[in-house]
């Protein structure tokens, strides 16, 4: 189960320096139904990070609140996995005990870890990357590696901040598809920042469309294309149309 | 094996020769050039002084009382740098409180707490061990302090997320082996300063033996064939030391570091 449910969220960051105050979020709510995959789509600067970070427990919001399952979040947890934009796998660590560490922090044994992980390293196609330090991966494999290191602690929600932001277009779409059937295959819930409306639209069941700051959602839009998706169909791109001029009108109205 | 031989050879030929060659020269300057022992011993006086010391056996113990005095140093600048440049580069009010004090001890040089080291510990090993200490320490905290504080963010928060929250997981888990290249790169640099101290506060006569010690009397005794010597017994003992530290480091420590260029 995991059902996000964010009510009239804020956050504002005071600065040091000046005393003055920079609003990153107003008021954000929406309602996240278990297994349902999110985008949240929105200009640079909107706060779509700071959302993420909030949800993950990795910082707390000024006002409002944020409930998995009808519990309020309070601070991270493994129930709710999250991939980063930046190359996160600890260097020193091998693929497999990068995957292992989840499990390992609560408390199992590092060979049980490593058997049960297994299937995850199949699942993202590293098998025989099990004994490789990162360095040694590129990139799309470190995030998919990543990914699996999420999964492997068996959440209830993945967060994922623009996993693929760094990675070639090429590589981009493969490890989207590959997303796709690991959603299909786990019962997972998804929100996924990114400020790629064609990887929203291709991915999402409903995109969270954000206004630039301070981010207030803009408009929730229900991705009614039936999967498997085709990138290039015209429902496709006529609605990457609609989100373009709906992202186009937030930049020239500020 | 003969294959072998022909490949070392040819691999170390260079280095063979450069190194033959100067031993040559040298033997030659003093033998024909100086002619007086006490400017410039040769290659052959220092190997005889050489052989004396093995026979009686003074070698063992020199080499033994400078590694004591030197593990002494090392062992103390470990159990108390690397905790506190960790308090120090996690804890900030650690850091603030502790770093004024560190910058007014720093800049002291370590071979001017001879004169305590010798009043608190007496003329002992651990007088000499001191010095080493004070030698080692600072490089050590700063390295580990420097080392945690870069510790990449994202790493700190992918641990929070996968279930390691506690403080003392973080650093255990996290922060210590991000942060290892770093404090090895401080312990490097100890070594360094730390073998100089050794010398120093042997010749000092901190304490009775030791190659700095030996090297010292020597030079009382007009036995220049001996200080050479001991200067090149310093010098090579320093570098096995380091060279094995970095074999050790490299193949065991920092192996997921290879390739990476730093």
């Amino acid at each position: 189960m995991g059902r996000v449910s964010v009510k009239n969220v804020s956050r504002t960051f005071s600065k040091k320096e000046d005393k003055s105050e920079m609003q990153a979020l107003e008021n954000i709510n929406f309602d996240v139904e278990d297994g349902e995959f999110i985008c949240i789509l929105g200009p640079s600067g909107c706060g779509k990070t700071t959302l993420l970070r909030i949800v993950a427990g990795l910082e707390t919001q000024t006002s409002g609140e944020i409930t998995l399952n009808g519990v309020p979040i309070t601070g991270p947890d493994p129930k709710r996995g999250m991939v980063f934009q930046q190359y996160s796998l600890f260097p020193w660590r091998t693929v497999i005990d990068n995957i292992t560490f989840g499990l390992e922090m609560q408390g199992m044994g590092k060979g049980e870890a490593r058997k049960q992980v297994e299937k995850y390293l199949d699942l993202v196609g590293l098998k025989q990357f099990r004994n490789s330090y990162p360095h040694e991966l590129s990139g799309g494999m470190q995030q998919r590696a990543a990914i699996a290191r999420a999964l492997a602690n068996e959440p209830e929600v993945l967060l994922m901040d623009e996993p693929f932001g760094a990675l070639d277009a090429q590589t981009r779409n493969v490890l989207q598809d590959e997303l796709l059937k690991i959603w299909e295959q786990k019962h997972v819930t998804f929100l996924f920042v990114t400020h790629s409306v064609d990887e929203a639209v291709f991915l999402s069941d409903r995109i969270v469309v954000m206004t630039s700051r301070p981010g207030r959602v803009k408009e929730i839009i229900k991705v009614e294309l039936p999967r498997p998706r085709n990138r290039t169909s015209p429902e496709a791109n006529r609605l990457r149309d609609r989100i373009l001029k709906l992202l186009e009108h937030e930049r020239f109205t500020r | 094996m003969n294959l072998r031989l022909i490949k070392t050879i040819r691999e170390k030929g260079i280095e063979l020769i450069s190194l033959v060659c100067v031993i040559v020269l040298w033997q030659f300057t003093a033998e024909w050039i100086v002619k007086n022992k006490l400017y410039l011993p040769s290659f052959y006086d220092v190997v005889h002084s050489l052989l004396a010391i093995i026979e009686s056996g003074v070698i063992v113990t020199d080499l033994m009382t400078s590694l004591l005095h030197f593990g002494i140093g090392i062992i103390a600048a470990f159990f108390v740098g690397i905790p506190l440049g960790i308090i120090m580069g996690w804890f900030k009010e650690a850091s603030e409180a502790i770093d004024p004090i560190i910058e007014i001890l720093r800049p002291i040089p370590p071979l001017a707490w001879i004169p305590f080291a010798m009043v608190w510990f007496g003329l002992t090993h651990q007088a000499a061990g001191f010095v080493v200490f004070v030698g080692m320490i600072f490089p050590i905290i700063i390295n580990t302090y420097t080392g945690f504080k870069n510790v990449p963010r994202v790493h700190v928060d992918a641990a929070k997320v996968l279930g390691c929250t506690q403080s003392v997981k973080l650093i255990r888990y996290i922060a210590l082996p991000s942060a290892l290249p770093s404090i090895i790169a401080g312990i490097r640099i100890a070594m360094g300063v730390g073998w100089m101290c050794l010398v120093a506060a042997e010749m000092f006569g901190v304490s009775r033996g030791g190659l700095g010690y030996s090297l010292w009397l020597n030079f009382h005794l007009h036995r220049m064939d001996f200080v050479l010597l001991y200067m090149l017994l310093l010098g090579f003992l320093g570098l096995v030391i380091d060279r094995a530290f970095r074999y050790y480091v490299d193949t065991k420590l920092l192996r997921w570091k290879a390739g990476i260029v730093v």
